[in-house]
């Protein structure tokens, strides 16, 4: 096979599962931690798109629009815990996604509204709109090398701030026993409602970070947010590490498949319904993937340790 | 603007009732949710202009409009047409942007008997053996567009492509099409997800692309998706190396949008079409300059056809001077095409899909700056579709 093709896909995979990493480590703090099932997820990371190409436009700088949307993603989630979340934790899940259904229908609107259905192309600062070599032959979108970066950075830091900070330490004795907590004297309200913001801003990064390369559009977290529930399902719902996992093995499996099932299915049948089965395969690959781990393994790859 | 749209509707309805002044009431079916909303937003814009060239009437008859949003799955289309023809009892149905929503809706407005106009989708059962004499196009069969696609490449000389489609009922006929007049070598082909949680990043099949060694690239990414298309095909650096041929991807939709990020590299690309807001009728200037006028941008393609199918009704009724139950009087007036087209003269073949011209456009800037398409040459002349002859209708 050719190599350079095959580095190039690698890299568009992992490009991917960068992408859903993100929206899967916000999913994991609030349904893996908080035990929230937070359908509106997709929207946050809508917003975040919505948030960014608004102020790139304002200030003629990609950069200065990613910075400046992040703090406004972090209120926006705080809002969505103080005003929703908050109230439904007791309840169950059943409510969780009524509640976010509702509020997924309300920031659709809301975008329509606000900045019509048209959509938004986010313009790069040109110098990010190129490519480069990187070896021989394998030349790659700078921008998508970006993703790449800031992604794992952020998967870095995350890392850190669970494993090593007293922030990381109160989120996870919260997440194993929340009255041994409060009663410890820590404001378990307000440490929810940080880590929620935490998630809203993650999901947002994930969004401003797409919108130079799809568009910023109405609804365009409602499909791959199902994809970010099938990586947690899958790296174990409340592992970090987990997460990180299974999005970069469904982030490959998704693009690999996508590249190479037509070939590969035309070693054993015609060339026609190869043409016609690969599509329709390889957009079902990351859940009979799903299926799988779910019959060998139901708690997921790598469940956390105390729950 | 929905609400308002539909409270006018509503009123309009009401005030028609208790007046019991005659009335022609034409359902229309469109996106109105949904990425895809923006395409319906822009047909409704054209239909509404239309109504208002009209000045609200066809013949004697006021015109009772109801829309009817097909949240870009074919089973809403289906229970939306249900009840314009049950409840609502419309005289017409038209609209539908998507071949699956519209294949979906067909048999419940034919089978009510009602007339039902298809004022973009056109896929290829419904032009051959699901033909019916209550259906007409305003738009083309799917395989048209891209068969003038093939004819250019092959007068270009392009020896071999690469092509890319969605996977569903349109994104097949497209690919149909080309492979119908392209004389040259297909090198490989992506069929990508298509529907509510359609597939938007295209890396892997553009480095697949880039990879096989082909001259060119033909795709059909209709709405936003083409817009993303385009940006990711000029971001992976392909622009020299592998031309682009597209139809229904460059549209009045993604240019302007296209122009606020400054993506220069759609500007001289060529698609084809069978209308043009540069076309040189009467009926296409007022059509453009007031579209204009009011909405501030070119109408796209979508508007043209949605626009061309309420004069397509109005010619109907008022060659039976409004007696909306002379059917096969109705019929024969719209068979003969005989009203003002925004896209010049056309007649309609066996099948009631149009037999016209194809032309291939070049993306320019306008003298107001603005970035739109003209005509750069005909490339099929008074072109029949494939499946005319399945048909049974004569």
């Amino acid at each position: 096979m050719d190599y350079v093709l095959l580095l190039t896909q690698t890299l568009n995979g992992l490009q991917l599962g960068v992408l859903l990493f993100l929206l899967a480590s916000g999913l994991t703090l609030v349904f893996g931690i908080m035990d929230f099932v937070n359908l509106a997820h997709g929207s946050l990371y809508m917003m975040g798109a919505f948030i960014c190409a608004t102020l790139t436009f304002a200030t003629g700088n990609f950069f200065l629009g990613i910075l400046l949307a992040i703090p406004v993603m972090a209120l926006l989630g705080y809002a969505v815990e103080f005003g929703l979340a908050r109230w439904l934790y007791t309840r169950d899940h059943l409510s969780h996604v009524l509640a976010t259904f509702g509020l997924i229908l309300i920031f659709d609107t809301l975008v329509q509204i606000i900045w019509g259905e048209a959509g938004i192309v986010v313009p790069l600062p040109e110098w990010l709109d190129g490519q480069v070599e990187i070896l021989p032959g394998v030349v790659f979108p700078i921008f998508r090398l970006l993703i790449i970066g800031s992604g794992l950075s952020i998967a870095a830091g995350l890392f850190w701030l669970v494993n090593y900070t007293r922030l990381g330490m109160l989120i996870r004795a919260g997440a194993s026993n929340r009255t041994m907590v409060s009663a410890l004297g820590i404001d378990i309200q307000m440490l929810f409602g940080l880590v929620f913001a935490l998630g809203a801003v993650l999901a947002g990064i994930a969004g401003m970070l797409i919108s130079p390369i799809t568009e910023a559009e109405i609804g365009m977290g409602n499909g791959i947010i199902i994809t970010a529930f099938v990586v947690i399902i899958v790296g174990g719902i409340g592992s970090m590490k987990g997460a990180f996992i299974a999005a970069m093995l469904i982030g490959l499996i998704d693009t690999l498949g996508r590249s190479f099932l037509d070939d590969a299915f035309k070693l054993f049948m015609t060339e026609n319904s190869a043409e016609t089965a690969a599509p329709a395969v390889s957009a079902m690959l990351i859940y009979i993937l799903m299926a799988i781990i779910l019959a060998v393994r139901p708690q997921g790859l790598f469940p956390p340790k105390v729950r | 603007m929905i609400k308002k749209a539909l409270l006018g509707t509503l009123a309009a309805a009401f005030m028609a009732s208790t007046a019991h002044a005659a009335e022609v009431k034409v359902g229309f079916v469109t996106t109105l949710t949904t990425p895809a909303a923006v395409i319906g937003k822009d047909m409704q814009n054209a239909v509404n202009l239309a109504v208002e060239h009209m000045g609200g009437k066809m013949g004697d008859l006021d015109i009772n409009l109801i829309y009817g949003d097909d949240g870009f799955k074919p089973e809403t289309g289906k229970q939306v047409t249900d009840k314009l023809v049950k409840q609502d009892n419309v005289d017409f149905v038209a609209g539908y942007i998507w071949s699956h929503v519209l294949l979906a809706s067909r048999k419940s407005a034919l089978d009510a008997g009602k007339f039902l106009i298809s004022a973009n989708a056109g896929p290829s059962p419904i032009a051959g053996k699901l033909c019916h004499e209550n259906f007409f196009s305003t738009s083309w069969q799917n395989d048209q567009t891209p068969m003038a696609m093939g004819e250019v490449l092959n007068q270009k000389g392009v020896k071999s492509i690469y092509v890319m489609a969605p996977n569903y009922a349109a994104g097949k006929n497209m690919v149909a099409g080309v492979e119908r007049t392209f004389k040259g070598e297909i090198k490989g082909k992506d069929l990508t997800k298509w529907g509510k949680d359609r597939q938007l990043d295209f890396s892997a099949e553009l480095a697949k692309a880039k990879a096989s060694g082909a001259e060119g690239i033909f795709v059909f990414y209709p709405g936003s998706a083409g817009g993303a298309f385009i940006k990711q095909y000029q971001q992976a650096g392909l622009t020299e190396s592998l031309p682009l041929y597209s139809v229904f991807t460059v549209d009045g939709l993604s240019l302007p949008k296209l122009q606020a990020a400054n993506f220069k590299a759609v500007l001289g690309s060529q698609t084809t079409q069978q209308w043009d807001p540069s076309l040189d009728n009467d009926q296409n200037k007022r059509f453009v300059a007031d579209f204009k006028a009011k909405h501030g941008g070119y109408p796209s393609f979508y508007a043209a056809q949605a626009y061309d199918s309420m004069f397509l009704i109005k010619s109907a009724v008022e060659a039976v001077g409004g007696d909306l139950t002379k059917k096969d009087e109705m019929r024969a007036a719209m068979k003969s095409a005989s009203y003002a087209s925004v896209r010049g003269e056309y007649s309609y073949g066996n099948n009631n899909m149009p037999i016209q011209n194809f032309y291939l456009r070049e993306v320019i800037e306008d003298s107001e700056g603005k970035w739109t398409t003209k005509v750069v040459q005909t490339v099929l002349e008074a072109h029949q579709d494939p499946y005319a002859g399945e048909c049974s209708l004569n």
